[in-house]
């Protein structure tokens, strides 16, 4: 047997190396939330919990600054709406792209692959004036508008479609009479659930984590994502940085959660996408 | 006008011979037929409100003088252009950007490698070891930073703690430049290392292992079979995050920006150490100058260096194994041809 193909000690330990290097600044995080705030003078720095975390959570509601709690429901509102639309056009458009013959089928797609080569930055200026325009400027649906339908994941959702979804199954339920609508409904969106899961995963956790554009458009204080509540933390005069990290921790909290459910998922799509691209 | 000569009757479409199809069947042609741009619809329409429309609109505002609280935005043609390539302060930020960016992506795509052939040895508890690489990427951009920003504080951070035990003198990382690069890049990498060496990780389990094999038997160590065999096969996926890496990383925003936040946090530092591209945008464009027409050309300028060094890129790994050639896969002839 090949050497290459042996996992010995070495391996295991610098996966392990790799592994505390990758989890240990999420740890601290939770170390640091659960502490009093002269944890961060102490030498050497403190590296289990302690007994705050409470507190901390109860001062972080009460920081008038933050308005974190409207920054998680606000999160919570854009994440899931996006989420919920992204996967909706694109299952949509991707059935369309993959099993319907129309003129400009070709064209139009690599449009849509082109859109995903330009950078948000572009966009950001005339936006804002559009924004402002529609008077939408500090409101959610500025940040909730423009993310409803990507072209990655239309381009995703095509991938898939086109070796998944079985023709002879949708050509059987034309002969039954069905129409598109309700062969997308009926046989093709149930084929594409699981790449469905995958896109909406990582919707999600993208949109959740969104940082630039919201950072732009919504300049009311009281109306945060809670991205833009974690920047009003750590600007603040006085640094509270038990505070603080108990805010990031909370706001890294859905992001962890839906990885431990779904990590499996995420990966094995991550590892699709690359045999594809 | 033709005349028929043979006898057999004309041929009519076999729709047409038959009387009229009922009105469900006309309903289904006509579902077949426009339905498609029915649900391709909603993509073009959001995207070219929001995402065409912006975009030339960006260049159009560039070429005015754009205050955003001024009532008239004078034309200036290219002068916002001409004055930004004679900005020293855009030009800071063009070399932070491009720093930051070869310290974050090169170290990043070596360790990814290295990760994945790890990762693509006979493990126990496999599934494990994959979520624990990919963690850092699902964590919050913002949150990070300033986790980051603490363990590189110059007083209390951790890191100055640990190169202290072994005798080194604590680093300004905030503002030190080049220090500042370092602690963003760490932030990049620590972020997408994991995430690309599942990338490299899939594209390897693709790779015939017979290849291997027949390397080991013919003595190659196994430094050389992945040098020799595994890189140059993985190829196309390693141009593939390069691109990616690319795009991500000369847009950078969210780390430097919260890395300095408290102090001058859209300047990057208070002598601009670590101020992207981006941030530079940000700058001009909102607070405090509110100057659209100046953000804008940054914008601008900002998509024509991705471009310029996405494609330096593509050359500079086309030339890479292009002589020393990888050993290629040959097929049996029968099936090379068409």
């Amino acid at each position: 047997m090949n050497k290459l193909w042996s996992a010995g000690r070495l391996t295991y330990a610098a996966l392990a190396v790799s592994a505390l290097l990758s989890v240990f600044p999420i740890y601290w995080m939770f170390v640091v939330a659960s502490r009093s705030s002269d944890a961060m003078g102490q030498i050497p720095p403190p590296v289990t919990p302690g007994g705050n975390l409470g507190a901390n959570i109860a001062r972080l509601f009460d920081n008038t600054d933050a308005y974190f709690l409207t920054g998680l429901i606000n999160s919570a509102i854009v994440a899931v709406t996006v989420t919920v639309s992204v996967v909706f056009f694109s299952t949509l458009a991707g059935f369309a792209f993959a099993k319907l013959r129309f003129r400009g089928r070709s064209a139009l797609l690599l449009v849509i692959i082109a859109t995903m080569m330009i950078p948000t930055q572009l966009g950001v200026i005339p936006l804002y004036l559009l924004m402002t325009k529609l008077n939408w400027n500090d409101r959610l649906p500025a940040v909730i508008v423009p993310a409803l339908v990507t072209g990655f994941g239309v381009f995703m959702m095509r991938q898939y479609a086109s070796q998944a979804v079985s023709t002879e199954l949708i050509e059987a339920a034309r002969m039954d009479g069905c129409g598109t609508a309700r062969i997308y409904w009926n046989v093709v969106l149930p084929a594409l659930r699981p790449a469905a899961a995958v896109l909406g995963l990582l919707t999600f956790m993208t949109t959740w984590n969104d940082f630039l554009w919201p950072y732009a458009v919504l300049n009311d204080p009281e109306n945060p994502t809670v991205q833009l509540s974690l920047r009003a933390l750590s600007d603040g005069y006085y640094q509270d940085m038990s505070q603080v990290f108990t805010g990031t921790a909370i706001a890294t909290l859905p992001l962890l959660l839906v990885f431990v459910l779904f990590g499996r998922q995420i990966i094995g799509g991550i590892m699709e996408g690359a045999v594809k691209a | 006008m033709a005349v028929q000569l043979d006898a057999l009757p004309p041929v009519t479409p076999a729709e047409r011979s038959t009387a009229r199809p009922p009105r469900r069947y006309r309903l289904s042609r006509l579902d077949e037929k426009y339905s498609p741009y029915l649900y391709i619809a909603p993509f073009f329409l959001l995207f070219g409100v929001f995402g065409a429309y912006p975009l030339a609109y960006t260049f159009w505002v560039s070429l005015h003088d754009w205050d955003l609280l001024a009532a008239e935005h004078p034309f200036v043609g290219g002068e916002n252009y001409t004055r930004l390539l004679a900005d020293p302060d855009f030009w800071h930020s063009v070399v932070n950007t491009l720093g930051i960016f070869v310290l974050s992506t090169v170290p990043q795509l070596l360790a990814a490698l290295w990760l994945a052939s790890l990762l693509n040895r006979r493990l126990r508890a496999r599934t494990t070891w994959r979520m624990a690489v990919l963690v850092p990427n699902v964590t919050s951009t913002a949150a990070v930073a300033i986790v980051f920003g603490v363990l590189f504080g110059r007083q209390f951070g951790m890191i100055n703690w640990l190169l202290d035990l072994v005798g080194v003198d604590a680093i300004d990382w905030k503002s030190n430049r080049f220090a500042s690069w370092v602690a963003i890049s760490a932030m990049v990498d620590w972020r997408w290392t994991g995430y690309n060496a599942l990338i490299f990780l899939a594209a390897m389990q693709a790779v015939p292992r017979d290849l291997y094999e027949s390397a080991a038997i013919d003595g190659a160590s196994r430094a050389r079979q992945f040098w020799k065999i595994t890189v140059p096969l993985l190829k196309p996926t390693i141009i593939f995050a390069v691109i990616v890496s690319t795009i991500g990383g000369l847009q950078l925003f969210t780390e430097p920006r919260m890395f300095h936040s408290g102090t001058n946090p859209i300047r990057g530092g208070p002598l601009r150490e670590s101020q992207t591209m981006t941030m530079y945008m940000f700058e001009n464009a909102f607070a405090p100058h509110y100057n659209f027409g100046y953000g804008s050309a940054v914008a601008w300028l900002l998509f024509a260096l991705i471009a310029i060094v996405a494609a330096i890129n593509v050359v500079i790994l086309r030339r890479l194994g292009g002589t020393d050639g990888p050993p290629r896969v040959r097929r049996p002839r029968k099936e090379r041809a068409r």
